[in-house]
């Protein structure tokens, strides 16, 4: 069995990977998509928890990222339903120029 | 580093890599699903067969296809003319790699690498149900409150407001 | 006799599997004889059921099905296998190359391995999954984006209706297939294939006790099967690939072999459905009475799976095509409430004592909501007597 610290390094690069992606793309859709990586990467960061730890029956760690796999999908139906509506009224999805408010 | 999770771990961070940087929509969208089912890989060498599972059937069966709808609905079927990436990129690169950076030294420094695995891990759809009814019912409850105004927002966000555009 | 006739495969693998040395060897051996097992016996049973289909359908339609290839026609697969691997693999000169050979074995693969926690006979689950249920149903979720794949790599303005269709059509009854099969889990308290069939091998004097025969188990099973033949895409409910209207949906332009993996696919889900059928509602490889227990149980099993394929296509034979709103309404209106009022049915059963009381309240529970649904929703649309206007 792989140690702990491959798990965490895995999930350390998976966030690393979702976060360079949120931060440097122009589309919005690929800023959310970066943040779902972002999310499961933090959910095998749990799961890997869960496996090495002492108590392993208080099923804590599966909890956690059942919970959370159901909030991510609630998120990505209303992330993307705002990111179709803001597709509607300015005819784009760059995120650089969805500026109105700005200035 | 057994070698099937040297594999999955290469192919889970190929398709990440690949999600963030390919410039048809599209295909970065089916890169991702290429992510999600490495990490179910993952969550399965972790005995963790449920939660495994669950990430095929919501994330693979649902988000991905939401994904790949919002983006033939705004019309992101075809690659972008100019660049992909913004204008700031190389802040946010340098940030990524510092974060990623602070994460490896702090997993380094700490007792992760010498931690050895707990012999019998036995975590039965029994069990989890068990605990999601007697001590995460509230959370459950909660979640289920959550789904149903998400479910709503994201129609009524989404819907064509039909007085509105004429 | 008939216990080692009902065991002979599982016999036939341990001895195969004792030649070699013991070790790792023995379990990679195990694990390549159950998959190859699997693929040959369902890849034949493809072959069968393509002739059968279309035998069936011709004679339904009061025709002969294929009748020259072989006795009977019945060497058709053999002719149909040889043309679609010479015939030309054409690929649109606008379509995406990767994802549109991607698509067919992203569409394989995923129905190919849900074929392999179905118990086929006593002992003989090839992946016994404490987990099984959602495995099957994680997995089968995954051939959904294939269709996507398959209609957007062809840039065609058809081929995308028809994926996008098919997608929604799959997701809209994702719910009342797990909400139907959520009942039987309830009631055996596992999500085990294994155990749930392991559930209805006892007989109440001359009735087993499979699960369709009782009120929300019938309920159920009728919501079952037909929201699996929503998921397979097959007639009533074909409007995505129906030749009449958008001319194949997304399997326009494949060809050859390609096409071929397709409709492979689509049979392995037919296969997987009939098979998920028989294992939470008719027992799965269960013998109706005690008495008919000399014969295998996994000749049980294969002929309840065929009779569900037998089903499937003498509904196509019959059954006009339903619109694609019809098909939504269907799903979302009526299947989804009556598949919860059917958990709450069920439940009702599990802790009223067993005896005529809880069947007159279970199936109360049942047939009320469907008359006030189907008389509610559908009761509106006013079909007038038929007029006859000839041309003068």
């Amino acid at each position: 069995m792989t140690s702990l610290a491959g798990y965490l390094v895995l999930s350390a690069m998976l966030f690393a990977i979702g976060l360079a992606g949120a931060l440097t793309r122009r589309n919005a859709i690929i800023v959310l998509i970066g943040i779902e990586l972002m999310l499961n990467a933090a959910n095998l960061n749990f799961i890997a928890f869960w496996r090495f730890s002492e108590h392993p029956e208080a099923l804590t760690g599966i909890m956690f990222v059942i919970f959370s796999i159901g909030v991510a999908a609630a998120e990505a139906a209303v992330g993307l339903a705002l990111i179709i509506a803001i597709y509607r009224h300015y005819k784009t999805t760059n995120v650089d120029e969805v500026n109105s408010l700005k200035g | 580093m057994t070698l099937p999770f040297l594999i999955v771990a290469a192919l889970t961070i190929a398709a990440a890599v690949a999600a963030m940087t390919l410039r048809n929509l599209v295909h970065c969208s089916l890169a991702l699903v290429g992510a999600f089912v490495g990490l179910a890989a993952a969550y399965l060498q972790l005995d963790a067969q449920f939660v495994g599972f669950a990430q095929v059937l919501v994330y693979v069966g649902a988000v991905a296809i939401l994904i790949v709808f919002a983006v033939l609905l705004t019309r992101g079927g075809e690659a972008p003319a100019g660049t992909v990436f913004s204008s700031s990129w190389k802040w946010g690169a340098l940030v990524a790699a510092v974060v990623f950076g602070l994460l490896a030294w702090a997993i380094k420094n700490s007792f992760a690498s010498d931690r050895r695995p707990t012999p019998q891990v036995e975590a039965t759809v029994k069990q989890i149900g068990e605990a999601l009814m007697t001590k995460f019912v509230l959370p459950l409850e909660v979640i289920g409150l959550l789904l149903t105004a998400a479910l709503i927002g994201a129609v009524i966000i989404a819907m064509r407001d039909e007085a509105k555009s004429k | 006799m008939a216990e080692s006739l009902d065991q002979v495969f599982v016999n036939l693998k341990h001895w195969l599997v004792a030649l070699l040395p013991p070790g790792n060897l023995q379990s990679w051996a195990s694990l390549i004889i159950s998959v190859a097992a699997i693929l040959v016996v369902f890849a034949t049973l493809f072959a069968i059921t393509t002739v059968l289909e279309r035998k069936g359908l011709g004679r339904i339609q009061n025709r002969y099905g294929p009748n020259r290839v072989g006795p009977f026609g019945f060497l058709q697969f053999v002719a149909d296998g040889i043309k679609s691997l010479i015939k030309e693999d054409l690929v649109p000169r606008a379509a995406d190359k990767v994802v549109h050979f991607l698509a067919p074995i992203a569409m394989l693969v995923p129905l190919a391995l849900t074929l392999a926690v179905l118990p086929c006979g006593r002992n003989m689950a090839a992946l016994e999954l404490d987990a099984g249920l959602l495995y099957f149903f994680a997995v089968g979720a995954g051939a959904e984006l294939a269709v996507f794949m398959a209609g957007w790599s062809s840039r065609n303005k058809y081929s995308l209706f028809g994926a996008m269709r098919a997608i929604a059509q799959m997701v809209s009854y994702e719910v009342p297939l797990i909400l139907s099969a959520v009942t039987v889990i309830m009631l055996v308290g596992s999500l085990s294939p294994v155990k749930i069939v392991e559930a209805q091998q006892t007989y109440h004097g001359w009735l087993p006790d499979w699960f369709v025969f009782t009120p929300w188990g019938l309920a159920g099973f009728l919501l079952f099967i037909i929201a699996a033949t929503a998921e397979s895409n097959r007639s009533p409910f074909d409007l995505p690939e129906g030749e009449s209207e958008i001319i194949a949906g997304y399997f326009i332009e494949y060809s050859g072999f390609k096409f071929a993996i397709f409709f492979m696919a689509e049979y392995f889900g037919m296969f997987a459905a009939g098979g998920m059928a028989a294992t939470l509602f008719l027992g799965g490889y269960a013998a109706p009475a005690a008495w008919l227990g000399f014969i295998p149980s996994w000749a049980w099993f294969f002929a309840k799976m065929m009779g569900f394929i037998f089903f499937l296509i003498w509904l196509r034979g019959t059954l006009p095509r339903l619109r694609q709103d019809q098909l939504m309404n269907f799903a979302w209106k009526f299947m989804l409430p009556m598949a919860l009022i059917n958990i709450v049915a069920a439940a009702m059963w599990h802790f009223m004592p067993p005896g005529l009381p809880r069947w007159l309240v279970c199936s109360a529970f049942v047939v009320g909501p469907y008359l006030l649904l189907g008389r509610g929703l559908f009761g509106q649309q006013k079909l007038g007597k038929r007029v006859y206007r000839y041309a003068d």
